[in-house]
C-alpha cells in the first residue's frame, strides 16, 4: 500500500518522503473516566500498553503517519474523563480535525456518556471540519459485554459517525483504526483547501543532528 | 476545646514576604550568635525562595481571611460559568455517579469491624450539610451516619456561638477543622498534639482546594447545599490518600520545608540559568524535580511559591504516572498563592525513564505550546552542557549517608534552614530500613516537633533517652535541628555533635541547598 505506521525512524531512512508535505492533524480523545483513552493514546503514539493512573488534566502525544502521498503528524490530546476537568475540555476539541468518542463495551453507562459528549461536540460542530469516530474499547472484555456491536454501529449510522471496536490492551484493530482515521481526515478535510495546516519543524530542530530529530518525531 | 494562637495570620494570607517582627525579638536571645535567621547554614544568599517564616504557625492559625489576588489569574466569573455547565449536566451524571464511587478504590472495609476502628489515623471530610466527601478508610456511603453525627457536634457547639476544636477520650483524639464550606475531622490514636493534627487536616483541605479552587467550592455549595462533592473529586481520591501517606513519612511536610537534590553548585547553577533562559510571558514558576527532591526553582520576580503549594505539586507529580506518557497540561490551584483561580501547569519528564520532572506553571490556559516550547529550549540548552551529565549522575544517588558527617553515634538527622525554607537529611541507616521503623522514627520526630512548637509552652531544646535511641531537638531563630543517636550515646556527646554537624553542613551547604535562587 505504500503506507507505514512506524513513525519517525523511517522518515529518516526514506529520503523520498522528505519531499512530501507534512500536515498537522489535531485529534482529541473524549469519553468517561476509565474507558481507556490514555491506553489508546499510548497505543497510537508508541504501540505500547501499560496500566496508567487517571489522567490529570490532559496529556499531549504525537504520532507520525505516512499515507501514500502525504505525511500526517497527529497531535493527540488525551483528555481526562473526570468531571472536574470538563470545564477545560472545550480547549481540546475546539478546532480538532478528529474526535474519538471512546466507551467501554463492558460498561453501558460509558456508552450513554459518549452520546452526551457527542451532543456537546455537535454544538461546536462545523460540518465537514471534524471526523467523529465512535470507538468501543476493551474489545478483549467481550465476555462481559454490555454494549453490542450492532448498538454501536447503529448509533454511528444514525449520527453519521465512523465506528470501530478495538482493544488497547491486546492492540487489536489499533493500527487499522489509526490508519482509517488518517485516511478519513485526509479525504474529508485535507482536500479542502486550508483544511489542514502544514507542519514545519522549527529552525531549532533543523539544526539538530539526524538522530535527534527522529527522537522528536517518535516520542514527543 | 482549647484556643489556638492567632498571631501572624493576616499578614500571611496576603501571601507577601512580610518582615517578621517576632523574629527580631528572638534574635536578641539567640543561643548561638551568628546563627540567626539568614546566616545559618543553608540560608540563601539573595532573597528567600519561598514564603517560609512562621509558616507552621500560619498553618495552624485559626483566623482565616482569604484575600484572593485576582491579578493574572482566571477570573472567578469564568469559573462560575464553567460551573453552570457542570451543574446542568447533573441529570445524566446521576446515573453513572454511583459507578465512579464503586470502582475508584479498593477500600471496601467493614466500618463496624475492629480493623477499621484500629487504624491509627482516620480522616473524614464532609460538607456543611453533613454529606460525606472523603474518608481515608471505608466507603463514604457506609459512613454517612457517622459523618452526620460529626456535623451535629459541630453545629451544636456553633449554635452556642462557639467552635469545637477537639475531643480527647480514651487514647483517642478527635480534631475538628471547619473551613467553610468544608468540615474536616481527624480521629487519631497518636500522641501528636492537636496543633500537629490540625496541620495535617489543613493539608487535606488545601489538597481539595488545589483541585477545585475555593471560588468553585463556595459557588457550588451556595447554589446547592447538599451537593455531592465526590462527583467532582472522583478519580482524585488517590491524591488525598497519598498526601496522608506522605504526612506520615515525609519530613518536609513536618518541617514546612523542601529538600534539595545534593548537587555541585556549579552544575546546579547551569541548570538554573538554563531554566531561567527558557522563559515566557505567562510563566510564573519553573520547577525541576528529581523524585521528591527539588533540583531548582525559578520564579517570576516578586512571586513566591509557598512550601505547601510546592508539596501539593510534589504530591501530584509523585502520585500519577500519567505524565510519563506524554506532556501533561492541567489546571492547578496553588491555594497558598491564590485560592480563587487556576494556574495551568505543563508537566513532563525530561526523558522517558528519567526521574527528572519539569513543571512549568503558567497563568494562561491556552499556552500549552508556548510551555512545550520552553521545555524544548531548556532541554536543548541543557543537552549542550556537561552539567546535564552531572545532574543525571546526582539523580542516581539522591541522598547521602550519615557516615559522611563523621559522628559515630549519630544515626540520622533533620536540619532545616528557616530563612530558605529548605531542609537536608541523610538516608535512613540500616537500623531504620523497614517501613515500620522509618514511620516510628518519623513519629518520634513529630513528637519532638510538637514540643518545640507547642502553642503555649514552646521548648527551645529537648533531649530524650529511650531504649532504642536518644533524640535531641534544637530550635534557634535560624534553624531547626532534630538528631537521632544510638541509645548508647550521652547527652554531652549529643550536644557536642551539634556543633560538629553544623560545621559539616556549613561545609556542604552549596551542595545540599539552593543558595542562589533565580528569577526570570
Amino acid at each position: 500500500m505504500g503506507e507505514n505506521l512506524r513513525g519517525g525512524a523511517q522518515l529518516q531512512n526514506d529520503t523520498l518522503r522528505k519531499s512530501l508535505r507534512t500536515l498537522k492533524v489535531k485529534l482529541v480523545l473524549l469519553g468517561s473516566s476509565g474507558v481507556g483513552k490514555s491506553s489508546l493514546a499510548l497505543r497510537f503514539s508508541k504501540d505500547e500498553f501499560r496500566r496508567t493512573s487517571p489522567t490529570v488534566g490532559c496529556a499531549y502525544l504525537t504520532r507520525v503517519v505516512h499515507l501514500r502521498n502525504v505525511t500526517l503528524r497527529l497531535e493527540i490530546w488525551d483528555t481526562a474523563g473526570q468531571e472536574k476537568y470538563h470545564s477545560v475540555t472545550p480547549l481540546y476539541y475546539r478546532g480538532a480535525q478528529a474526535a474519538l468518542l471512546v466507551y467501554d463495551i463492558s460498561k453501558r453507562e460509558t456508552f450513554i456518556r459518549a452520546q452526551v459528549w457527542l451532543k456537546e461536540l455537535e454544538k461546536q460542530y462545523i460540518p465537514g471540519s471534524t471526523v467523529i469516530w465512535l470507538v468501543g474499547n476493551k474489545g478483549d472484555l467481550a465476555t462481559h459485554r454490555q454494549v453490542s456491536v450492532e448498538e454501536g454501529q447503529s448509533l454511528a449510522n444514525d449520527r453519521g459517525l465512523f465506528f470501530t471496536e478495538a482493544s488497547a490492551l491486546s492492540g487489536d484493530q489499533i493500527n487499522e483504526l489509526l490508519l482509517a482515521i488518517a485516511h478519513r481526515v485526509y479525504e474529508c478535510i485535507g482536500v479542502q483547501q486550508e483544511g489542514l495546516s502544514e507542519w514545519k519543524e522549527t529552525p531549532l530542530v533543523d539544526l539538530r543532528n539526524r538522530d535527534k530529530s527522529s527522537r522528536l518525531a517518535s516520542c514527543c | 476545646m482549647d484556643g489556638v494562637a492567632q498571631r501572624g495570620a493576616a499578614s500571611w494570607e496576603n501571601g507577601t514576604l512580610a518582615p517578621v517582627d517576632r523574629l527580631r525579638t528572638e534574635r536578641a536571645d539567640s543561643p548561638t550568635p551568628g546563627l540567626v535567621e539568614g546566616t545559618e547554614p543553608g540560608a540563601g544568599q539573595k532573597s528567600a525562595m519561598f514564603i517560609h517564616a512562621q509558616s507552621f504557625e500560619d498553618l495552624t492559625a485559626a483566623a482565616e481571611q482569604e484575600v484572593g489576588r485576582e491579578a493574572e489569574l482566571d477570573q472567578p466569573g469564568e469559573c462560575g460559568e464553567d460551573l453552570k455547565v457542570l451543574v446542568g449536566e447533573q441529570a445524566i451524571e446521576e446515573q453513572h455517579n454511583s459507578d465512579i464511587a464503586s470502582e475508584s478504590r479498593p477500600k471496601e472495609e467493614d466500618v463496624s469491624s475492629e480493623t477499621w476502628r484500629s487504624h491509627r489515623k482516620h480522616v473524614f471530610v464532609l460538607s456543611e450539610a453533613g454529606k460525606p466527601i472523603y474518608s481515608r478508610y471505608g466507603t463514604e456511603e457506609a459512613l454517612s451516619s457517622t459523618m452526620g453525627v460529626m456535623m451535629a457536634l459541630v453545629s451544636f457547639v456553633e449554635a452556642e456561638k462557639n467552635i469545637i476544636r477537639s475531643i480527647h477520650a480514651d487514647g483517642c483524639k478527635v480534631v475538628f477543622l471547619a473551613k467553610s464550606p468544608l468540615v474536616l475531622v481527624g480521629v487519631y490514636r497518636t500522641c501528636q498534639s492537636d496543633k500537629e493534627l490540625l496541620r495535617e487536616l489543613q493539608y487535606i483541605y488545601y489538597q481539595i482546594v488545589s483541585l477545585l479552587t475555593l471560588t468553585q467550592l463556595n459557588h457550588i455549595f451556595k447554589h446547592k447545599q447538599n451537593y455531592d462533592l465526590r462527583r467532582l473529586l472522583a478519580g482524585s481520591e488517590y491524591l488525598t490518600d497519598n498526601l496522608l501517606h506522605r504526612l506520615d513519612r515525609d519530613p518536609g511536610l513536618l518541617l514546612s520545608a523542601v529538600t534539595c537534590l545534593p548537587l555541585a553548585s556549579s552544575a546546579r547553577d547551569v541548570v538554573s540559568s538554563s531554566l531561567q533562559a527558557a522563559k515566557s510571558k505567562s510563566l510564573v514558576f519553573s520547577i525541576l524535580l528529581a523524585g521528591d527532591c527539588l533540583v531548582t526553582l525559578v520564579r517570576k520576580k516578586d512571586q513566591f511559591l509557598h512550601h505547601i503549594d510546592l508539596h501539593l505539586v510534589f504530591n501530584l507529580v509523585g502520585s500519577s504516572s500519567s505524565f510519563r506518557e506524554g506532556e501533561g497540561w492541567t489546571p492547578i490551584c496553588l491555594p497558598k498563592f491564590n485560592t480563587a483561580g487556576f494556574f495551568h501547569a505543563h508537566i513532563s519528564y525530561l526523558e522517558p525513564a528519567s526521574k527528572l520532572c519539569l513543571i512549568l506553571v503558567s497563568t494562561d490556559r491556552e499556552d500549552f505550546f508556548n510551555m512545550s516550547d520552553c521545555k524544548q529550549r531548556f532541554l536543548e540548552r541543557l543537552n549542550k552542557r556537561s552539567a546535564y551529565q552531572a545532574l543525571k549522575e546526582a539523580v542516581k544517588c539522591p541522598s547521602y549517608s550519615v557516615e559522611q558527617v563523621g559522628i559515630p553515634e549519630l544515626r540520622h538527622f533533620l536540619y532545616k534552614s528557616k530563612s530558605s525554607g529548605l531542609y537536608t537529611s541523610p538516608e535512613f541507616p540500616a537500623v531504620y530500613q523497614s517501613d515500620e521503623e522509618q514511620e516510628r522514627l518519623m513519629g518520634l520526630y513529630q513528637d519532638l516537633h510538637s514540643h518545640l512548637h507547642h502553642p503555649t509552652r514552646p521548648l527551645r531544646s529537648f533531649y530524650r533517652c529511650s531504649e532504642t535511641e536518644n533524640l535531641l531537638a534544637w530550635v534557634t531563630s535560624g534553624f531547626e535541628l532534630y538528631l537521632c543517636f544510638s541509645p548508647l550515646g550521652t547527652k554531652a556527646l549529643a550536644v557536642s555533635a551539634v556543633n560538629k554537624l553544623l560545621k559539616w553542613i556549613r561545609k556542604e551547604e552549596d551542595r545540599l541547598f539552593i543558595l542562589s535562587p533565580l528569577t526570570y
